[in-house]
């Protein structure tokens, strides 16, 4: 099967310029996504997981190209569509941005105050569907029922939206042009515990109905257990391990994997015998440790660990792969 | 150790361990302009000696403002309109506000659930820390000084004298919230009060931050309040736990009790609807998780009778009428639910 989605080797760079102790400036780079790569078939859900700043939303930024990657392919289809972008062909560039759509953190934030509900969901047919303004109200309509709101609700405004409501909206706006995949960038974070369900819930049924493929971003790892069925790692804005979602979840070969699993306190009394708690702090992007960004902290390290980093390789079955010199 | 504690206190092992802390039928409104919002509307809760009682529930269920309620920090429009808050035998909302000065800081100390906004930008750590002891104690800033540099290193902040003359713009989130944790200690204090103190963390330095209050708390036998909206920390956590729901305690337990056999048809629909990492969800036919339906209540105007009434698979018709009040259904165990039993005040 081929992917829908194919990420190869992406990187991006951020310049950033610093005050130097002698010198006015200094200029060095952060590199807050390096050389990832990963496959997402048909129907499937990818989750992307990795502590504050490891590069998640970066890299899916990166993939819509809502920033221009400094490196790498982004096969959509089975067609590069970095170059679309850079052409700057607008046709081709609707086209992709039609099957492509992304949910973000915030649903407060992504909603303009001003317009109804129903004028938000216009605004992706104004643009990708010029030629039918007749048809608009009834999509509005259906795309309401479709992520559980009522069609009175487009006559509202999003202040009188509930955080759940209105990440329903940010859903609901997402799919007006009928997408292939989703990028979903911490789409329940902001959301209290027993709404959290209801959206998950409404997200499987979406999926299932509509044939979705999702790309779903998150810090929160049972969210991601729940949602997934492959999951990818990130770590300094690379990823440590991909594989199957239980697999992955259940036999982790990367030491920073393990750790990160195990950091998660369980909701059950007592179930804490085996925590490994890393020490230190998840360095900064800007002073990325050499050879395996993870070598500082990792109680395997070997000497190699400082100075080679280690590349994705296959782990156990072709399906789950890490980067590790001294895996478990 | 709660039990050695408890018996230490008291000859008779069996007896019930007489609380630290005790709130009885609190009550903190909000008065705006839209209205009068009930954020905490009778709530009993109560620390034993020794014990982290972890306080849990949604966002907007009264948890804040609770636990600053204690300190006698309720924000303005918000003010403090009934109840009792016994510490150590008397009333808390008595004291003149000189008294409760006295007390802040000292007997009761707070950690912060933002550790970037609770520490003052424009004072060096060793600075802001020092002045609690000076103000608080009457120590000399030699002393102090000495004091803050052993605490930041029993919160295992390394090189403890370069840190002191730093700012908290120069630490890290974590080291931050060490440095919370630092201030919380200084004087020793009786009660801690953590309001999320994890929250704004990555989890592997959540992992760390609770294990070092986990240790520090068994250390110094403090009494400990931990509020959050995470099962999972207060299950690490808590020695006993109550359920806060729109303003009202639906149950408290210890934490065994609440995560195998809770009582109250909110905790168990919550526990139920939060996906788990040590569960596989099978493919096939694709699991749903059991939500609860709608949303927490407005508390401009909240629902008469249970406030858990319109969201409930177990409510009856006289949940609409009957405000439930909490009652004990085993040693230690409290349930508000007409449902299990309690008794209700008709509306
Ligand atoms: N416009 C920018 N200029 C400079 N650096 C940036 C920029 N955007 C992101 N970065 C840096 O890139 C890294 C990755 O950031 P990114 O937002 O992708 O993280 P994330 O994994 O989504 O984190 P979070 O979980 O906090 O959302 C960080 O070190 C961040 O500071
Ligand atoms: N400034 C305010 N004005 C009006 N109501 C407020 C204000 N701050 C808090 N509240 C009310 O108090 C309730 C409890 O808030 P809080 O204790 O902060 O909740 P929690 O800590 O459980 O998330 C909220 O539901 C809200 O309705
Ligand atoms: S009192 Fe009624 S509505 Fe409230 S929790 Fe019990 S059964 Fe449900
Ligand atoms: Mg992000
Ligand atoms: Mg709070």
């Amino acid at each position: 099967m081929s992917a829908l989605l194919e990420v190869d080797s992406l990187s991006k760079r951020y310049p950033v310029t610093r005050r130097g102790l002698f010198r006015a400036r200094q200029y060095s780079e952060i590199r807050a996504v390096h050389n990832v790569s990963f496959r997402i078939e048909a129907g499937e859900t990818l989750g992307l997981v990795g502590e504050s700043g490891c590069g998640k939303t970066t890299t899916a930024r990166a993939i819509l190209n809502l920033v221009e990657p400094s490196e790498g392919v982004v096969r959509f289809q089975g067609r590069d569509i970095v170059p679309l972008f850079k052409e700057n062909d607008r046709t081709k560039v609707l086209q992709v941005r039609r099957s492509l759509q992304y949910v973000f953190q915030d649903p407060w934030l992504s909603l303009n105050p001003r317009w109804t509900i129903g004028e938000t969901l216009k605004e992706p047919l104004r643009v990708h569907r010029p030629e039918a303004p007749e048809t608009w109200g009834a999509r509005v309509e259906e795309l309401l029922r479709m992520v559980g709101l009522e069609p009175h609700h487009a006559w509202r405004y999003p202040h009188e939206f509930s955080g759940g409501q209105r990440q329903r909206v940010g859903i609901a706006r997402a799919l007006a042009i009928e997408p292939r995949l989703l990028i979903l960038d911490e789409p329940v974070s902001s959301l209290d515990v027993s709404v959290r369900a209801q959206i998950l819930n409404l997200l499987v049924e979406l999926q299932d109905r509509l044939g979705l493929t999702y790309l779903y971003i998150s810090h929160d790892l049972s969210s991601v257990r729940f949602i997934s069925t492959h999951v990818a790692v990130m770590y300094l804005g690379k990823l440590v391990e991909i594989g199957q979602v239980d697999a992955l979840f259940t036999r982790p070969r990367h030491h920073y994997t393990r750790a990160l699993l195990s950091a998660i306190p369980m909701p059950q009394p007592g179930a804490a015998n085996t925590r490994i708690v890393l020490q230190g702090e998840v360095p900064s992007a800007l002073r990325r440790p050499s050879g395996c960004p993870f070598h500082p902290r990792c109680a395997a390290a070997l000497p190699v660990c400082a100075e080679r980093e280690p590349l994705l390789t296959a782990a156990a079955g072709d399906d789950h792969r890490m980067a590790c010199h001294n895996p478990t | 150790m709660l039990s050695t504690l408890a018996s230490a206190a008291d000859p008779t092992p069996m007896a019930a361990p007489k609380p630290l802390i005790e709130v009885q039928d609190l009550k903190v409104h909000f008065f705006t302009r839209d209205g009068v919002v009930r954020a905490v509307d009778g709530v009993d809760y109560g620390v034993n000696p020794g014990e982290t009682l972890g306080i849990v529930g949604e966002s907007g269920s009264g948890k804040t403002v609770s636990s600053l309620a204690m300190l006698r920090l309720v924000p303005p429009p918000a003010r403090t309109v009934g109840g009792r808050i016994l510490f150590e035998g008397e009333d808390l909302l008595t004291r003149t506000p000189k008294q409760m000065a006295a007390l802040r800081g000292r007997r009761i100390a707070m950690i912060f659930q933002n550790p970037a906004t609770s520490l003052n930008p424009i004072y060096s750590i060793g600075a802001q820390l020092s002045e609690i002891l000076v103000w608080h104690e009457k120590a000399s800033r030699r002393q102090a000084e000495e004091r803050v540099a052993e605490l930041l290193n029993l919160v295992g902040i390394t090189d403890p004298l370069t840190r002191l003359r730093q700012f908290p713009h120069e630490l890290s989130g974590g080291m931050k919230q060490r440095v919370g944790i630092a201030r919380a200690l200084l004087c020793n204090p009786a009660l801690v009060l953590a309001d999320e103190p994890t929250t704004a963390l990555d989890v592997t330095i959540q992992a760390q931050i609770l294990e070092l209050l986990a240790d520090l708390q068994a250390r110094f036998h403090m009494s400990m309040v931990l509020v959050t909206h995470d099962m999972g920390v207060v299950a690490r956590m808590a020695n006993r736990i109550t359920v806060m729901y729109a303003g009202r305690v639906c149950e408290t337990a210890d934490a065994a009790t609440i995560f195998s056999a809770p009582q109250h048809p909110y905790t168990r629909a919550l526990l139920e609807s939060m996906p788990r990492i040590d569960q596989s969800y099978s493919r096939g036919a694709r699991q749903k998780l059991p939500t609860i339906a709608g949303r927490p209540p407005n508390l401009l105007n909240p629902p008469a009778g249970c406030r858990f009434h319109d969201r409930c698979p177990e409510a009856i018709a006289d949940c609409r009428r009957i405000l439930p009040v909490e009652t004990a259904i085993a040693p230690g165990h409290t349930v508000s639910c007409i449902r299990r039993g309690s008794p209700g005040i008709a509306a």
